[in-house]
């Protein structure tokens, strides 16, 4: 197993606080589970430790942006994107602050805590914000790349990061850019785009397609907002049919950004992978994403199906 | 009623019961021991309430707002009867209605949903009102952490609480001086407390929160007052009963390994009220 995301992000924002001095940190009450604790001990000037107080986090990191710094405002995704949303709307979105919003613990693998703390609706209200990037790395490494790319680029940005340890998928893989979709497979019958921990899954899935004759392309959707419509399009025609692969519902995240693009410009099947409409729960990460359908199985049933309506 | 030794071996069943839920299970808990006094004076000497049947109209409610600390709530849940003593291994498991925060829709008896913070107060709040537009004469009780008070829709609930002299409505803040990320006047201060809910118009009172005599006068106290809504500032300590727990910001959310469960059930010492789980 390679590491989490958050350890790639954390990773990153040390070698940050480093290279541009611009850079400033804040939290609320989940320093260490964010991984912003080496941070704050190398360069606890620049820390902003905010308590249990997302909604304030939000405005200040906000503020210090309108100010000339370069704030991540850190938590788990429920707190910020859910909790907060409507101070990412004012204060980062419609102010154009330059905010860097990092969450974890999305998704069903945060496991044991629950419904309550799996956000699985975050990357649709989010994406739905004007000015926002949204970012969904499918590693440590691609964690680590984001999070410097997000400093360099001016606005406020969205940056998913996982909880658990996940296999390393993108190192060699070429240069991270934003708004710029990975190929990690070619294939001619149908287009797995996954971002996240789905993206080793839908890997995977390809494998077990290969073995039954069918070739998939997998596409590593990192960046939701500003979608790369060129790549989606440009698999539409060459593969005719699309399975999408996210943890997070179906309603409004990748797949709904994807069926919106190939609705538009080159309608072909486009099959989504991820929650149906409903809340998690409680359990060990493994058994969970095997109950809401978000294994590499599940994608593999879901190309047999997009493949079996481009037929028709 | 129930005397105050009697609530002394329903805690410490409590207390048990959250050590062996969470080191079998994974779980909170730190806030959960310290919490464990007043849950059993609640559940098994003040609240009127019905374990047969949780949906009763004018039964008193208690609203869990620090929602992490659950595992003394279901520990109290089952001993007072709402669910057989077995569901409680199936806590924080896939499938179970004992989820790692909880969750109303699962569990008859749960007044709300929480884990996210700083939501109970409003929940609460709006019990109370409806109570009062249906005449019916119940207490709210309700718990919150002592970082969790950081939050911003607390003190609009507090307005709100005070605003509509809300007299029905106890709310108790375990002050343990702990959260995740350390001691809460380093993190965040909001002393003083009480200072804070007199200027909002509350009745206050402070008391020791492990001390069962100080536990049952302050809601005596509170049953008395009439006019603003009562809140009981509770010093708590964060692992109470546990030597290598107390006051240590680790054990918010560590699962106490094999050995230090052992170790942790020897030091909170044996219970008159009940049998040990068998995890
Ligand atoms: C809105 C929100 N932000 C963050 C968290 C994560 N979290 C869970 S418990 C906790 C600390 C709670 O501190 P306190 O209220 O003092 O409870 P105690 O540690 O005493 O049990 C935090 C930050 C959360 N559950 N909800």
């Amino acid at each position: 197993m390679g590491m989490s995301g958050r350890d790639g992000f954390g990773r990153a924002l040390l070698e940050l606080g480093q290279e541009n001095e611009r850079v400033v940190a804040l939290c609320a009450d989940l320093t260490e589970s964010v991984r912003v604790q080496d941070f704050a001990e190398k360069y606890p000037e620049r820390f902003f430790q905010i308590g249990i107080a997302e909604q304030d986090m939000i405005g200040t990191a906000a503020g210090m942006a309108l100010a000339g710094y370069i704030p991540f405002a850190t938590t788990y995704a429920v707190f910020a994107a859910q909790r907060a949303n409507e101070q990412i709307r004012l204060a980062a979105c419609y102010n154009q602050a330059n905010v860097k919003i990092v969450v974890s613990h999305a998704g069903l693998t945060c496991g044991e805590d629950g419904a309550t703390h799996q956000a699985l609706e975050d990357i649709a209200s989010m994406r739905v914000m004007p000015h926002m990037t949204v970012i969904v790395p499918a590693d440590a490494n691609e964690a680590y790349e984001a999070t410097k790319a997000i400093a360099e680029m001016e606005g406020p940005a969205y940056l998913r990061v996982g909880r658990t340890p996940v296999a390393n998928v993108t190192e060699g893989k070429g240069k991270f850019e934003i708004g710029k979709a990975r190929k990690m497979r070619d294939g001619k019958d149908v287009t797995l785009i996954a971002c996240g921990i789905m993206v080793e899954m839908a890997l995977k899935a390809s494998e077990m397609l290969a073995e039954e004759g069918i070739e998939a392309a997998v596409i590593n959707m990192h960046t939701i907002k500003p979608l790369d419509e060129e790549t989606i399009i440009k698999q539409a025609k060459e593969t005719g049919c699309i399975v999408t692969a996210e943890e997070h519902s179906i309603i409004g995240g990748l797949g709904g950004a994807v069926a919106e693009v190939v609705a538009e410009h080159q309608p072909v099947p486009v099959i989504r992978v991820g929650t149906k409409d409903t809340f998690g729960e409680s359990g060990p990460p493994e058994e969970l994403l095997q109950k809401y359908g978000l294994t590499a199985l599940d994608i593999v049933k879901a190309a047999k199906k997009a493949v079996d309506l481009k037929k028709q | 009623m129930r005397s105050v030794e009697e609530i002394r071996e329903i805690s410490t069943r409590i207390k048990r019961d959250v050590i062996q839920l969470t080191s079998s299970n994974t779980g909170h808990p730190g806030g959960a021991l310290g919490a464990a006094d007043i849950i059993a004076e609640l559940y098994f000497n003040r609240m009127n309430h019905d374990p047969k049947n949780p949906n009763r109209e004018d039964r008193d409610r208690f609203v869990l707002s620090n929602g992490h600390i659950c595992a003394a709530l279901y520990s109290a849940m089952a001993r007072s009867g709402y669910f057989e003593l077995d569901e409680l291994y199936t806590f924080r498991k896939i499938n179970s209605r004992l989820q790692g925060h909880p969750s109303r829709k699962d569990l008859p008896g749960i007044e709300t949903s929480s884990g996210p913070l700083g939501q109970g107060l409003s929940v609460a709040n709006g019990i109370a009102l409806a109570n009062r537009l249906k005449g019916i004469d119940a207490r709210i009780y309700c718990l919150v952490g002592d970082g969790e008070i950081q939050e911003g829709q607390i003190w609009e609930a507090v307005m709100t609480s005070a605003h509509y002299k809300l007299d029905r409505l106890a709310l108790i803040i375990s002050w343990n001086d702990i959260q995740i990320d350390g001691n809460v006047k380093d993190v965040m201060n909001i002393e003083p407390i009480a200072d804070k809910f007199k200027a909002f118009g509350w009745n206050t009172i402070e008391i020791d929160g492990h001390d069962l005599h100080q536990i049952r006068a302050a809601f005596d106290a509170f049953e008395q007052h009439r006019g603003s809504p009562t809140a009981i500032i509770a010093r708590t300590v964060i692992g109470k009963g546990v030597s290598f727990m107390e006051n240590k910001a680790i054990w918010h959310g560590k699962a106490p390994s094999a050995e230090e469960a052992k170790k942790a059930l020897e030091e909170i010492g044996p219970s008159q009220f009940g049998e040990d789980l068998n995890c």
